[in-house]
């Protein structure tokens, strides 16, 4: 690096005269401009700033942007056009590099989107069978003298011992113990169990419960019970011999009423279909077998009848 | 410079711009993108000196914004820095190095980052400091890196060496 340093030497008494550099001049002058020009673009790129934020969308600022980016249009969409062969050849590149993540990306897509669809499906199942409940508590099969109260099935006990549901009404909604419980499509079963939010609900296909029936076409009576050693087989128990059923026909509650007693079923609400008739020389009755127009195995919602009258 | 190396670095600069406006920006690899503008800037600082990096840089950045129709003046701010700095790193203490592209290339790509998302920070604009500074910071300086000699070869080969660029002996600071 050069000292700007003269080679005279120096001696006592005698002046020694600098000569003035002419490169350090230059060199001062050189990073004086240099200042000068990168101080002014810099405020130049400053004031811009200032001008572009304050002024915004709609200000003078912008009608120059404006103009100056119309007049660049054509080099960038020249750009875009020539360099799109190029952008698509990457992509593609890019595509086969990130093809593994992007397939296990679009797999738990895939995965979601089934999960979905199945909640979908079954909100438009549930939708359906809704609409269906209200329809029968508006429409001619619901009996009289009692009102619906539509209720969830929130649990399932143990179908090893026992039978039923829980629904999600109770003693505030009105609901006792023994009233009947429908869906559209028939007889669910009976409340046995109350507590101020919730019910139990034995179902037709529980050991324990009978309900008196009868054939709708015939009128032959019979006491619907569980078939034993099935899941969910009924039988029509106690029809005499000389009492006409056939397959095919339809059970429905007898809803019996006699000396200031009733059924605890009102009359009419399907049961379910005669699938199998036969009788031995030995048993006093026919053995009838039903198939349940319930599925107790989809029960979603249920209609608990309430009577009317709460003195029943 | 000559008004004909004028002319080509103008022309280079503005072909960078309009393709990194086009072309580069649009090409993300891992988060990040290559500022090829940002390497012909430094190079033409490193070549040319700093007072022409500190034009071109701004220039360049005029055209990035107004093709961009970003805040104008905001790329041209950081360019201008860039160029400048390139080229006083060229004219002081780049001597003796082996490698002072790569170098300032690696810089000026941080600082470059650090400084545009302070001034989007400062503009009230929405930036989040991750995605700038680590997500996209480290795949843009690899990329910046892996161009960085080409385009200084490229630079070096339309625009040409300052003839007689003796670096000089003073450091100062400007920023």
């Amino acid at each position: 690096m050069p000292r700007n340093r003269s080679a005279r030497p120096a001696a006592l008494g005698v002046s020694v005269r600098r000569v003035p550099s002419t490169q350090h001049t230059s060199r001062g002058a050189s990073a004086l401009r240099r200042r000068l020009v990168v101080g002014a673009l810099v405020v130049l790129a400053l004031v811009l700033i200032s001008l572009s934020f304050r002024s915004g969308a709609d200000g003078s600022l912008s009608g120059v942007q404006s103009a100056g980016a119309t007049v660049l249009r054509p080099f960038a969409v020249g750009v875009e056009r020539v360099s799109q062969p190029f952008r698509d050849a990457y992509n593609w590149a890019d595509s086969l590099f990130t093809a593994r993540s992007d397939a296990e990306q679009l797999r738990a897509q895939v995965e979601d989107l089934r999960q979905r669809a199945i909640q979908n499906e079954f909100a438009i199942q549930e939708n359906a069978y809704l609409r269906r409940l209200l329809g029968y508590r508006d429409g001619p099969r619901f009996p009289r003298d009692f009102r619906a109260e539509a209720a969830e099935v929130i649990a399932r006990p143990d179908g090893a011992f026992t039978q039923a549901v829980v629904i999600a009404v109770g003693s505030d909604h009105g609901v006792r113990v023994n009233d009947p419980v429908v869906t559209p499509d028939g007889l669910v079963g009976l409340v046995t169990h109350v507590t101020p939010g919730t019910a139990r609900v034995q179902l037709l296909t529980d050991q324990q419960l009978a309900v008196p029936a009868i054939d709708l076409r015939t009128q032959a009576p019979g006491i619907v019970r569980h078939a034993r050693g099935t899941r969910e087989t009924l039988v029509l128990d106690r029809v005499r011999k000389q009492e006409i059923v056939r397959v095919g026909d339809e059970l429905v509650t007898a809803g019996w009423r006699a000396s200031g007693f009733s059924s605890l079923y009102p009359k009419g609400i399907p049961i379910g279909e005669v699938t199998s008739v036969g009788q031995t020389d030995t048993d006093l009755y026919q053995q009838v077998q039903v198939t349940p127009y319930v599925d107790f195995g989809r029960l979603d919602a249920v209609i608990v009848l309430v009577p009317l009258d709460s003195s029943r | 410079m000559s008004a004909g190396a004028t002319l080509r670095a103008a022309g280079i600069v503005f072909a960078a711009a309009v393709l990194q406006a086009g072309l580069f920006s649009s090409i993300v690899v891992r988060g990040g993108a290559a500022d090829v503008l940002l390497l012909v800037v430094i190079s033409i600082g490193l070549l040319r000196g700093s007072v022409p990096g500190a034009v071109f840089g701004f220039a360049g950045g005029i055209v990035v914004d107004l093709l961009t129709l970003d805040t104008l003046g905001l790329t041209s701010l950081i360019l201008t820095l860039a160029g400048f700095w390139a080229g006083r790193y060229a004219e002081t203490t780049a001597r003796g190095r082996r490698l002072p592209v790569l170098l300032a290339v690696g810089v000026m790509t941080v600082l470059a980052s650090v400084f545009g998302l302070a001034l989007h920070y400062m503009l009230g604009e929405e930036v989040v400091a991750k995605q700038a500074l680590v997500t996209a910071l480290v795949p843009t300086l690899v990329l910046n890196l892996v161009f960085a000699l080409p385009v200084h070869a490229l630079v070096r080969a339309v625009v040409g060496e300052r003839p007689g660029f003796e670096p000089s002996g003073e450091v100062e600071l400007v920023v």
